[in-house]
């Protein structure tokens, strides 16, 4: 097993402000989870399921009220936006949906040299440019890509300019929240064959949240199912797909419809479904 | 065979904005009667401008530049825009992609799904009312008087596609047109109301033109399938041949590709470039084609 880089116990979000007071939300209710250096772990859940917060809470997006963090050895829970400054290029977020999170006034170039000028990767824009072009060519964008804006690129085009953001600063650690969920099949299979490239190169760790667990089921070692803010079960894949252990599992997994006619598909598991929605 | 219920001969569309590039390129497809059928593709393969010229509803820049829908016979397109609005909604349904956005949010559920009880079936109010239940309680709806008293953003994604379903349906129409009908709900949501769809389907004898951009979805409610890619039919017959042994390389192409949890091993395959440029010359031929014959 990989050694841990990113380790969170028991980690509890409320939105609303008046938590302490009970009164807020609690969309996650103390949640674990670990991804070791190099590993890909999916998190899989639907709607509500608190997937996107959990994923924002290891990003240090949103705060917890409860639970700790501990990044590389460091307990990062409680730092202040200040102290997290050096942390940010080693953990990096590939968005959902690239036409929102790539501001449309902005060049790619622009978008893709700013960041690295930021964190101090390079001080000067010459190698800045050489570094995008570098990752341009990696990522399977043209070069003249640079001079280009979001809204000109198709999905799958905006899709590897956002990895190319997050993969030009040489992070640690990369957290990918939907980020094929409006594509295509076949552009789907280009972006995530280049993502799984890009992890085992750069020996990134990659949290992978998705609602789809046979894209989860082909990119990830490990995958942690949520539901209503807890952890349902988490397990190495091909245990977890072969002998899932909790029903709602179970139930996910009979839902997702192959691409193979079975007859018996429609009327399968409506039961179980019944009891677990009850 | 008995005459198809609807029948889309050789339907041909151009982009006014584009220099006339083509849309859809002689597109034909049945639909028996009782049947479901997939029309899959990709984005840009002319699934929704297909749906739309049904519904009358083409943007203005596209023209159909030639072709016939022909439901029970008579040409859609050739209809005036009072015959089709009769046809639609009494004989033709629509089932919208998002539930989200199709209902009124100003409109209480019963004012919305009587409306076409009253116009379309002449129904008192009190009588549409009671249908109306009726209809929701048909697609599980456990407490449908507290569904027709709530608005729409009162109800879950889940719910709301019930309603439309149920809108859809109440007409007891001959042909429902499903536009990606369950792509904005959860899985377990998405096979719970594919699992109403098809009963409902199967117990009124409807037709269905089911679009749909996932083959997975198709394999498990159409009984045939129209594969589209550029506008133009790749291949089409009973689901269970064409996902079985596949016939065009597009639709291997698109099977290759798509992520399956039993075999992890296979899927996520990027279409070779060979196939591509195979693909994009296919389409060059045909547009010659269709040029020399002056029909293009």
């Amino acid at each position: 097993m990989a050694d841990d880089l990113l380790v969170a116990r028991g980690i509890v979000v409320a939105y609303g402000g008046t938590a302490r007071r009970g009164t807020a939300p609690t969309v996650l209710h103390g949640v674990d989870i670990r991804v070791g250096k190099g590993e890909t772990v999916g998190i899989v859940g639907e709607s509500g399921s608190g997937k996107t917060t959990l994923g924002r809470a290891l990003l240090g997006l949103v705060r917890p009220i409860e639970g700790s963090i501990v990044f590389d050895g460091s307990d990062i829970t409680a730092l202040d936006d200040n102290a997290r400054r050096p942390l940010r290029r080693r953990m990096q977020m590939i968005f959902q949906d690239p036409m929102s999170s790539l501001n449309p006034r902005h060049t790619i170039g622009r978008i893709l040299i700013e960041p690295i000028l930021l964190h101090g990767l390079v001080t000067d824009r010459t190698t800045a440019l050489k570094m995008v072009h570098g990752v341009l060519d990696r990522v399977g964008l043209s070069r003249g890509t640079v001079e280009r804006y979001s809204y000109e690129l198709s999905g799958g085009q905006r899709q590897r300019v956002g990895i190319a953001r997050a993969v030009v600063l040489r992070p640690d650690f990369v957290l990918a929240d939907e980020i094929v969920s409006g594509l295509d099949v076949s552009t789907q299979a280009q972006v995530l064959r280049l993502l799984g490239e890009l992890t085992s190169e750069l020996h990134l760790a990659l949290a992978f949240i998705s609602h789809d667990l046979s894209v989860i089921r082909s990119v990830c070692q490990r995958v942690v199912v949520m539901r209503e803010g807890r952890v349902v079960e988490q397990g190495p894949c091909e245990q977890l797909f072969a002998a899932p252990a909790a029903a709602y599992t179970r139930m996910l997994i009979d839902a997702i419809p192959l691409p193979a006619v079975d007859p018996g598909w429609l009327t399968r598991g409506s039961a179980m479904e019944a009891a677990a929605t009850a | 065979m008995t005459a198809p219920r609807l029948s889309i001969e050789a339907l041909t569309a151009i982009s006014l904005r584009d220099g006339g590039k083509p849309i859809l390129r002689k597109v034909s497809l049945a639909v028996g009667v009782a049947e479901v059928h997939g029309l899959v593709g990709e984005s840009g393969a002319g699934k929704s401008t297909i749906a739309k010229a049904m519904l009358g509803i083409i943007p203005s820049q596209v023209r159909v530049t030639g072709g016939r829908i022909a439901f029970e016979g008579r040409d859609l397109l050739a209809m005036s825009g009072r015959e089709l609005r009769e046809i639609l909604g009494r004989d033709i349904a629509l089932v919208p992609q998002d539930p989200s956005t199709a209902l009124n949010p100003a409109r209480r559920i019963d004012a919305q799904l009587t409306d076409g009880l009253r116009l379309k079936r002449g129904l008192s109010a009190a009588e549409a009312r009671r249908r109306a239940r009726a209809l929701l309680e048909e697609v599980q709806i456990r407490d449908p008087d507290r569904v027709l008293r709530s608005y729409p953003h009162q109800l879950s994604g889940g719910m709301r596609q019930r309603v439309l379903i149920a809108a859809a349906f109440g007409l007891e129409p001959k042909l429902v047109i499903a536009d990606e009908p369950t792509t904005a709900l959860d899985v377990t949501v998405q096979k719970q109301i594919l699992r109403l769809f098809r009963a409902l389907q199967e117990r009124h004898g409807t037709s269905v033109l089911f679009v749909s951009h996932d083959l997975g979805v198709v394999a498990q409610i159409c009984d045939r399938v129209t594969v589209l890619y550029m506008g133009k039919v790749m291949e089409q017959g009973a689901t269970v041949d064409v996902l079985r042994a596949p016939h065009h390389a597009y639709t291997k192409a698109l099977l290759a590709a798509s992520p399956r949890y039993d075999r992890p091993d296979s899927g996520l395959e990027p279409t070779p470039p060979e196939v591509i440029a195979a693909l994009q010359a296919e389409i060059a031929r045909f547009d010659v084609g269709a040029a020399e014959s002056g029909d293009g």
